[in-house]
């Protein structure tokens, strides 16, 4: 045929997945998490809207960041978050963090093979009340870290927490050795400094920032109250608590 | 205990034109003990009296979550009682997902009561033993309704169902005219005063026997209700501030008449007398 | 079975496409017609373009040409995009518009078994928009897509709602929306007019921004026509407008090369 259709076989399908831009990242502290993503929604070079939030609270001890393909992202925490209300009702209680981890991978190796294309930060307090990050792979392959960048700039901002919070390529102080642990007044900086690097040097990165900041029971909350509308989501008293910080990015 | 000729299945009328099964089933709600349900233009709650096996037992949940704006309290089966109330959380869950909506309160009932009425039609099935007072929140304020084994649902300014509940309703429709404008408070003390109703005598509520559910904005004794004011039962300690408000018996304030020692209704005295010695509301008389 | 026109054979040339359904190095290639017992979409037949749509201070504001294509033939030029659903939300579709159809009778059957339970609990534009959106997902999850970009505007309860939602099931709202040539050309233009005033711009502020919009996607977007119609939703309700026939010039042309009568 003067197409050439018969020389080889023809493939014709419908792509069902696409690619939304942004950036997440979590850090762990000692008594405190804190979770992070910009709110720009992209397809290609268009900006769909400059505000579509990424992250979200699951529990007052747990928020979940996904970033990748927005409408998978949307549908997965739908469902994490439902999965949640069921246990609410099965045992009067919030599920642990460590039980969301665990949760999150097996909902999403059920998809093994038709993947949620997105990559999820889940962050928070565990049981013993210290502050964890988990990552996660799309088909459900997890870790608990102290810190972790995803999606559209992880290239940018990764190194970048791998230096500040690592300590990787840095020497310690003759005679002192590296914290182990940042106060949460240095996170946040570190925080917000990688977003605004980001949206200087990727496209897909900008608009707004939302910081969610979840707190160990009983934590003095001081180092919070400096930071210019601080939001309290909290639901129940005498228990973990969780923040919202947000920040304008640039726009260009 | 006496037999009706047609009553071995519920798809047969009685030549009276009863289903006698279905009656059985309302029988089966009276032997659960109390809730009372009332409303104010801001609240709708619910009050039920919980019983334990024994000194040493635990008491019986009498109240269910269903979604941030919806609550039930139950009288009869507890079993049959979760299948509906996992119904209801699906329903309203379904409603979340498709539509990001609170499901209204009246559909939900609705949805129950519909599926009540096909095990009154239908052969091989029996109706639920089991009847709901439902509370909800949504733009046209609070709500209360009843659910009962027939299939119907209606909705109220206050109800009670369960044992004795008789005396707890006669409490309500002497009180109910002022429900309308009372503060959380208030509304409580008047529940707590019709669940009182169905009290045996020298029993009282206590902060172990009685559960309080609210919809509504928090009062004057909860603290740190977000300002969503979800669904919340409240249970022990938390409950002791009210029964304190409560009005001593002997008081202008009661009712109006001596709580009549058996219930004024005919067909419920026969089974609400308390076998001697029973700790139990009521017993299944064999 | 293939629903495409252009794989049921063709009588003549095979390297040429004489109607111009679909641009030629996009054309699908396979011949054998019946193979798969069940066809899916795998692309959009007849189709509408770009839809735009803002809010204002009373309300929103969306608009969509009348033009139903067949590639790039201009096939049907009077078919409304825009469609009432309940009674404070529109809803405009570009892409497929078979497929549009049978979302419009979603809509309807949405809205009778709403109207039957008859509690004034009325489904809202936000509602529609989750409900669509769950659709959309679910039949692209089932590589079935329904092959649109949908807008959802409406106001309710004196709160203005506009998002979008695509085959894909990606969704977003913003306070200014355009689908198709629309989300290049109109969008800087109208975010330019919109952002920041959602709250103060009046109708006639809103109607002249929609319109100069339509104006430059009929010049440039190959696909539209200069006729459209405009719907407002405000608490007054829903509204959809006759079809407006957009004045233009083309005298200019005579100057570009290429247009118009060439002197050398």
């Amino acid at each position: 045929m003067p197409d050439g259709s018969f020389s080889h076989p023809q493939q014709r399908q419908f792509n069902p997945y696409t690619e939304n831009g942004g950036t997440i990242l979590a850090i762990a502290g000692k008594d405190f998490s804190v979770i992070a993503g910009d709110t720009r929604q992209s397809e290609g070079y268009s900006i769909q809207t400059r505000y579509a939030p990424k992250v979200f609270r699951l529990t007052d001890r747990a928020v979940l960041a996904v970033n990748g393909f927005a409408a998978d992202g949307n549908m997965f925490v739908k469902k994490v978050q439902q999965r949640l209300e069921w246990y609410r009702h099965a045992h009067a209680k919030d599920m642990p963090l460590g039980a969301i981890a665990r949760l999150i991978q097996t909902m999403l190796y059920g998809r093994r093979f038709f993947p949620y294309y997105v990559y999820n930060i889940l962050g928070g307090i565990e049981e013993d009340g210290t502050g964890a990050v988990y990552s996660f792979d799309p088909v459900g392959s997890y870790e608990r870290e102290a810190c972790r960048a995803a999606g559209a700039a992880q290239s940018l901002v990764q190194p970048f927490l791998d230096n500040q919070i690592y300590f990787k390529n840095q020497q310690a102080p003759a005679g002192q050795s590296h914290p182990l642990h940042l106060p949460l007044s240095d996170v946040l900086a570190i925080v917000i400094d990688s977003f605004t690097s980001a949206t200087e040097r990727h496209i897909e990165v900008g608009d707004g920032l939302e910081i969610y900041v979840v707190l160990t029971k009983g934590r003095p909350t001081q180092d919070l109250e400096g930071y210019r509308g601080v939001k309290e989501l909290t639901t129940r008293p005498d228990g973990d608590r969780v923040f919202l910080i947000q920040r304008e990015l640039k726009k260009d | 205990m006496f037999r009706n000729t047609y009553d071995s299945d519920n798809t047969v009328f009685s030549p009276q034109g009863r289903l006698h099964q279905v009656e059985y089933a309302l029988e089966a709600v009276k032997q659960g003990s109390a809730a009372v349900g009332l409303r104010s233009k801001t609240h709708a709650i619910l009050l039920a009296l919980k019983r334990s096996s024994g000194e040493l037992a635990s008491y019986q949940q009498k109240m269910y979550r269903i979604d941030d704006h919806v609550g039930i309290a139950i009288a009869g089966l507890t079993s049959d009682a979760r299948v509906l109330s996992n119904f209801m959380r699906q329903q309203a869950m379904s409603s979340r997902m498709l539509f990001n909506r609170p499901i209204p309160v009246n559909r939900l009932v609705s949805s129950i009561a519909d599926k009540a009425q096909v095990n009154t039609q239908e052969y091989g099935r029996r109706p639920y033993g089991v009847g709901f007072l439902v509370i909800g929140g949504d733009k046209t304020g609070p709500h209360l309704y009843e659910f009962s084994p027939s299939g119907n649902s209606y909705e109220y300014y206050a109800m009670s169902i369960g044992a004795r509940s008789q005396s707890a309703k006669t409490y309500l429709e002497k009180h109910f005219d002022s429900f309308a404008d009372c503060e959380l408070e208030d509304l409580i003390r008047h529940g707590l005063h019709a669940l009182r109703e169905t009290l045996q005598q020298d029993k009282e509520l206590t902060i172990n026997n009685t559960s309080i559910g609210i919809i509504g904005p928090g009062g004057n004794h909860e603290k740190a209700i977000p300002p969503e004011a979800p669904f919340r039962i409240l249970e022990g300690e938390e409950i002791d501030v009210y029964l304190k408000m409560m009005v001593p018996k002997e008081s202008a304030d009661a009712p109006a008449t001596a709580p009549p020692p058996v219930a004024p209704e005919g067909g419920e005295s026969a089974v609400a007398q308390p076998p001697a010695g029973g700790d139990e509301d009521v017993q299944m008389q064999e | 079975m293939d629903h495409f026109p252009l794989s049921w054979g063709r009588p003549r040339n095979d390297a040429l496409d004489a109607f111009n359904t679909y641009p030629m190095h996009k054309r699908p290639t396979h011949h054998d017609t019946f193979a798969d017992g069940v066809q899916r979409t795998q692309q959009p037949i007849v189709t509408g373009t770009s839809v735009l749509a803002i809010k204002y201070k009373d309300g929103i504001m969306m608009a969509a040409d009348t033009l139903a294509s067949y590639g790039s033939l201009a096939r049907f030029k009077s078919i409304q995009r825009l469609h009432t659903v309940g009674s404070s939300t529109v809803l405009g579709a570009s892409g497929d518009l078979s497929d549009f159809q049978y979302i419009q009778s979603l809509m309807e059957d949405l809205i009778i078994e709403e109207h039957t339970a008859g509690d004034h609990h009325e489904l809202g534009p936000a509602e529609i928009h989750e409900y669509l959106a769950q659709v959309l997902y679910s039949r692209r999850t089932k590589m079935d897509p329904l092959w649109n970009s949908l807008v959802v505007g409406g106001r309710k309860d004196s709160k203005n709602f506009l998002a979008y939602v695509d085959l894909l099931g990606t969704t977003y709202s913003s306070s200014s929306i355009a689908t198709g040539y629309g989300a290049y050309i109109a969008v800087p233009l109208l975010r330019n007019a919109v952002d920041g005033r959602e709250n103060t711009l009046t109708e006639e502020e809103a109607r002249k921004i929609i319109v100069d919009c339509m104006r430059v996607l009929f010049y440039r977007d190959a696909r539209s026509l200069n006729k459209f119609q405009i719907s407002t939703v405000t608490d007054a309700g829903v509204t959809i407008s006759e079809p407006i026939q957009l004045e233009t010039t083309w005298s200019f042309a005579e100057g570009i090369r290429g247009y118009g009568a060439q002197t050398q």
